[in-house]
């Protein structure tokens, strides 16, 4: 029998793009050096020889304007999927993506439809700083009118952007690039995720760890450790932030008692407070322990190579945190 | 700005038109004049709500324009937009509605006066962010020539916009890629409160369109013909592929930002002599003078604007206000 296929994460994301390309003329690619030069980290190479410069558009850099173009595009007949090239850029886009794309189809009253994908490269590591390495899907998931999906692995990266692309509106699709070469299987041909499905990625009793992106594979890893010291995670990935899949999440809580949920986005104000508060609202009778909360450290992301690794929670310190509230000790 | 102000009262461009078109043109600006005189009374009596934003003074650049627009070709609108919405085929009980709150709107009464969307006219709505409207018309540009079928976008905004980084962005990326769009400013002298002059650098306005290689354009805004002529160019540019223009039309807003406002900061000799170019008073006379339109013609037109606007707010009024069932519809599409 063969072995299933694998692929890369930026690799399965290219596949859904080329695939929802090919299927749909209306489907557009916009971003800065997306086209000929095929991405600054190579997540859009080839698109620009398949697709050509009139689908594959090169954007000067001018982050406001261009996505306010994909917004005037998407409520005039395309489906452009729009590239932030790092996470901290959306701060210049914040007002056609909230006052605009958000809103567009409530306030015409479904006249006009925004089907647009915002794809967002994040994450903390290879020194880029405090400008470049900041990863704020919370402010997405803060609006109401948007969907946000957070892919982990390179299957869910290939299925969620398929759906993102399909969806009638407005969907912000955060993508850490320090998964990017990260390599799993992938299912071949026409593929999707549904937006607003969790999905256990790994089964466990003591304890449910929720995590979201690249924190999944750490909190895995935790899995493992705490396996050798008798204590079974269950590590449950919402995939969607906006909507979140509350059914699935609640039903692992309420079978382990206890919930951990991890983040790498700023602590305060965050997802980790979010999903705290929903599971405490659905679940508060079944709990055992309080609900803990693990995000990245509430700073400006440093540079240097001394400081960087300590903005992230590592899978040791989220295994020493999980066994201690699995045993009482929180 | 009395600098702008022009001795002659006559319209500046006399083109070829018919009487049937000239008297369209008239009766679309004074559409716009009483359907929100009927706004202001409607705001003063608090039946409307809010804050609304009047552009009586300026019908004659929304008309000009949009005179020459079918429904497939797109507008974007501003915060000063019904003029926009009417001239370009809005039904104003549905507009009246939204801008009362009712759930016969556009929007489910969801917008009010700064979110008017009309579809099936092409126009992609009033906003209430200063500049906010501007990427969404090159957006609509970009599917038009992706189209191929000589759609033009135009979208309308203030001289207070032309202080708006967005702008610039847009106009940069519409000329590098040709998109078929057409950057109209109503320069009214006024963002908000504070005169133009006084926040506002450079030479000539004209000069912010000719920096990115638009074809660019001043035009008397009072002028309902000379706005029509120069606008005719700059969509004949779009339609054929000869990427965007800039057209800087000079007008004046009769009244404040908003509905209510004192207008301390106006200068009411100034305001007198804009009031001297009123676009209807002066395209009514020229259409007299030409032999074009009667008197009785004119006042009959008049007539039936007054009973349309009538009709359009008792269906409004009649309309229920939108329930709880609305407040969370249409979130997602």
């Amino acid at each position: 029998m063969l072995s299933p296929r694998t692929a890369t994460y930026r690799a399965a994301v290219l596949e859904a793009l080329a695939g929802e390309m090919r299927l749909e003329d209306s489907v557009i690619l916009m971003g800065e050096d997306v086209g000929a030069a095929g991405g600054v980290f190579k997540q859009t190479e080839g698109l620009f020889a398949q697709f050509g410069a009139e689908r594959v558009i090169d954007t000067p850099i001018s982050e406001a304007g261009a996505f306010g173009i994909a917004v005037g595009a998407a409520m005039t007949g395309q489906r452009p999927v729009f590239e932030v090239m790092f996470g901290d850029f959306i701060t210049l886009i914040m007002d056609q993506l909230v006052n605009q794309a958000a809103k567009i189809n409530y306030m015409s009253a479904g006249q006009y439809r925004v089907p647009l994908v915002m794809r967002i490269a994040v994450g903390i590591g290879g020194n880029l700083g405090p400008q470049h390495s900041q990863s704020l899907h919370a402010w997405a998931t803060h609006i109401p009118g948007l969907k946000v999906v957070m892919p982990a692995t390179p299957a869910d990266a290939k299925g969620l952007m398929a759906a993102a692309i399909r969806d009638d509106g407005p969907v912000v699709f955060f993508e850490d690039r320090m998964l990017y070469n990260l390599r799993d299987v992938v299912p071949d041909g026409d593929y999707v995720v549904p937006i607003g499905s969790a999905e256990v990625k790994c089964k466990g009793q003591d304890v449910t760890i929720i995590a979201t992106g690249r924190m999944v594979h750490m909190a895995l890893a935790a899995a493992e450790l705490l396996g050798k010291e008798e204590i079974s995670a269950e590590v449950v990935d919402p995939r969607s932030l906006v909507p979140l899949d509350i059914d699935t999440l609640v039903a692992s809580v309420k079978k382990t008692s206890r919930a951990v949920i991890v983040d790498g986005g700023y602590r305060q104000y965050g997802v980790t407070g979010e999903i705290a508060a929903t599971i405490t609202e659905h679940a508060f009778d079944w709990l055992d322990a309080p609900v803990i909360r693990i995000g990245g450290a509430d700073v400006p992301i440093p540079f240097s190579k001394s400081l960087e690794p300590l903005v992230l929670p590592d899978a040791q310190r989220l295994a020493r945190d999980s066994a201690a509230l699995v045993r009482g000790h929180r | 700005m009395a600098k702008a102000l022009q001795t002659s009262t006559a319209p500046s461009v006399q083109q070829l038109l018919s009487a049937d078109e000239a008297l369209r043109l008239l009766r679309s600006m004074q559409l716009i004049r009483t359907f929100e005189e009927r706004v202001r009374n409607l705001y003063s009596a608090g039946v409307i709500p809010g804050l609304v934003h009047l552009c009586a003074g300026q019908e004659a650049v929304a008309v000009g324009v949009c005179s020459l627009l079918g429904d497939k070709d797109m507008i974007a609108s501003n915060h000063r937009g019904h003029g926009h919405c009417v001239a370009k085929g809005a039904d104003i009980g549905r507009m009246m509605a939204e801008i009362m709150g009712r759930s016969t709107g556009y929007g489910l009464g969801r917008g009010g006066s700064l979110h008017i969307f009309d579809v099936a006219h092409g126009n992609l709505g009033t906003t209430g962010i200063v500049g906010g409207g501007i990427p969404l018309a090159a957006g609509a540009a970009l599917s038009a020539k992706r189209r191929g079928r000589g759609e033009a976008t135009v979208c309308f905004f203030g001289d207070g916009a032309l202080n708006q980084g967005l702008l610039f962005e847009v106009m940069n990326m519409a000329a590098v890629w040709r998109l078929p769009v057409l950057f109209v400013c109503e320069n009214n002298g006024f963002g908000e409160f504070t005169a133009i002059e006084d926040v506002t650098a450079g030479p000539d306005l004209l000069l912010r369109g000719t920096a990115f290689g638009a074809a660019s354009e001043t035009v008397d805004g009072m002028d309902v013909l000379a706005v029509r002529g120069a606008a005719q160019r700059a969509l004949e540019r779009a339609r054929s592929g000869g990427g965007p223009s800039f057209l800087v039309c000079n007008t004046y807003r009769y009244g404040g930002h908003h509905a209510g406002d004192k207008q301390d900061y106006k200068d009411d000799a100034e305001a007198e002599a804009w009031r001297l170019k009123d676009p209807i008073e002066r395209l009514s006379r020229w259409l007299k003078e030409s032999g074009m339109a009667t008197a009785q013609t004119i006042a009959a037109l008049k007539q039936e604007i007054d009973d349309e606007v009538r009709a359009a707010v008792e269906f409004a009024k009649a309309a229920p206000f939108p329930t709880a069932d609305d407040l969370g519809a249409h979130l997602h599409a």
